[in-house]
């Protein structure tokens, strides 16, 4: 896979910057150009929003059978996470044993390594979820 | 816009067809069709075929054009058109079928779905499965197909008390009816301890709780109501359809337990038919999963949400139940899925 697909999601991979909508005030993760819930309104009113990366747990699994790249870390851990700006995302949860999972679960996002294309391919990295630190 | 009616259906067996190519499974399915339909191949006005992947399971795109060049029909240049939408590629294809026909663009037009998943290995399928989620914002961070429907299944469970043995009776149910299929991947009926101790795949769901790989192809002739009685005594009308879609990635959806583009499109071809779910006896839904067959009876209406599992138990949905669901055994994999679906149908009305 060429090296620009992942080259250009490093903004939302790697620092959570996802938009809110200057009409409504919706949060989406990934960047939108379109408000759903405000269609033609919200064209060129997207605001950059950078996610704080605090959120709890809607739903996890936990993947037994794994694609390839993912055959050395199973059993893992997926899980859609809400963010506390609203917005729900995807992703795996580390530093966490899977009978330990819960959901409502408080998490925070953390910078990991997500895969690598071969063995001598570039590596991509971005964002997994860990339990959040106790305050 | 004319009414449209079923005059053929034919359809392969399904499973691990090792000897058979995709041509050979969409020719299968197409030939049968049109010779229990009676029709002559000049009466062809199109084919239409649903496939969701054969560029990535066998190298191969264009393979509506294919499919009817080895059917026979290359010399007749008919317009051919290969429809993609993930699981639904089938039931796609049957839709915009109708629609050509309704319109009064064309007469006759054979309509199948067909997929060839076996020449790949296991992961490679299962990651060419993934493709139908959001590549970029699932995939990539190790969800996969089954994870998926296993976070709505688990989420399910938490908001319903839905259980492991809910969605294993699902899968006991579709065994045992495809016990009684002699075209049904696997024909013999398992025990709810055998899903429940089967290998966890994505937990909550088991290998049990999984649709297998499968080849196969399906097709169906679709005729315009008013010239359907050259063909046939028994014409099957299209009394209603729909159609929908959602946000693509599960996370932004609105509810994790509630297929929304279900609800939808079936308050669109109820509607149109002019019936209510409680006027429904049988029903093909997909169930790739088992937790795929709880949330479907329950979008359509035909248990109230959250009762799924409890109705699955019951015997609400066996067959000869208050409605009768996936009496064929269930559904086989992507492309041949909603022709396979209209096939059964119209083989039970017979």
């Amino acid at each position: 896979m060429a090296i620009p697909r992942f080259w250009r999601e490093i903004g939302s991979r790697y620092n959570l910057i996802g938009t809110k909508c200057g009409n409504c005030g919706k949060v989406d993760f990934p960047p939108r150009a379109v408000c759903p819930g405000c269609g033609r309104k919200s064209i060129g009113r997207m605001e950059r929003l950078r996610l704080a990366g605090k959120g709890s747990v809607v739903t996890y699994t936990v993947i037994h059978d794994a694609p390839a790249q993912f055959e050395m870390q199973k059993p893992y851990v997926m899980a859609i996470v809400e963010m506390d700006e609203g917005v729900r995302l995807t992703c795996q949860l580390i530093d966490v044993r899977p009978e330990d999972v819960t959901i409502g679960m408080r998490v925070q996002s953390t910078f990991r390594k997500l895969g690598q294309e071969g063995e001598a391919g570039v590596i991509h990295y971005g964002y997994k979820f860990r339990p959040a630190a106790r305050t | 816009m004319r009414d449209v009616a079923v005059i053929g259906v034919g359809e392969t067996e399904f499973g691990e067809l090792w000897d058979r190519s995709f041509r050979d499974l969409g020719i299968e399915a197409g030939l049968k069709a049109i010779q229990d339909a009676k029709i002559a191949s000049e009466e062809i006005d199109a084919v239409y075929i649903g496939n969701m992947s054969a560029g990535k399971f066998i190298d191969q795109e264009h393979v509506s054009a294919l499919v009817a060049d080895y059917s026979g029909l290359a010399d007749m240049h008919l317009p051919t058109v290969r429809i993609e939408g993930g699981g639904a590629c089938g039931a796609i294809a049957l839709l915009q079928a109708r629609l050509a026909i309704a319109s009064g663009m064309y007469d006759i037009v054979v309509v199948g779905g067909a997929e060839k998943m076996t020449d790949v290995g296991d992961v490679q399928a299962a990651e060419i499965l993934s493709s139908t989620a959001d590549q970029e914002w699932e995939s990539v961070f190790g969800a996969t197909f089954a994870g998926l429907y296993a976070m709505m299944a688990r989420r399910h469970m938490h908001e319903y008390g839905t259980t492991r043995e809910h969605l294993a009776s699902v899968a006991v149910k579709n065994h045992k009816n495809g016990s009684l299929n002699p075209e049904a991947q696997f024909q013999k009926e398992i025990t709810l301890e055998s899903v429940l101790n089967s290998p966890m795949v994505a937990e909550p769901l088991g290998l049990f709780d999984c649709a297998p790989l499968s080849d196969g192809a399906a097709a169906v002739v679709l005729c315009a109501a008013d010239r359907a009685r050259k063909f046939t005594d028994t014409p099957v009308l299209f009394k209603g359809s729909g159609q929908a879609s959602d946000f693509l990635a599960l996370h932004d959806r609105r509810d994790l337990c509630t297929m929304d583009a279900t609800v939808v499109a079936g308050k669109r071809a109820l509607a149109e038919a002019k019936l209510e779910p409680k006027d429904i006896q049988v029903a093909e839904v997909h169930d790739n999963f088992t937790i795929t067959e709880i949330l479907a009876i329950e979008d359509l209406r035909f248990v109230e949400k959250g009762k799924g599992g409890p109705a699955t138990v019951e015997g609400v949905t066996a067959l000869n139940g208050k409605i009768s669901v996936n009496t064929s055994g269930g559904l086989p994999p992507l492309g041949g899925t909603g022709a396979t679906a209209v096939v059964h149908i119209f083989e039970r009305g017979d």
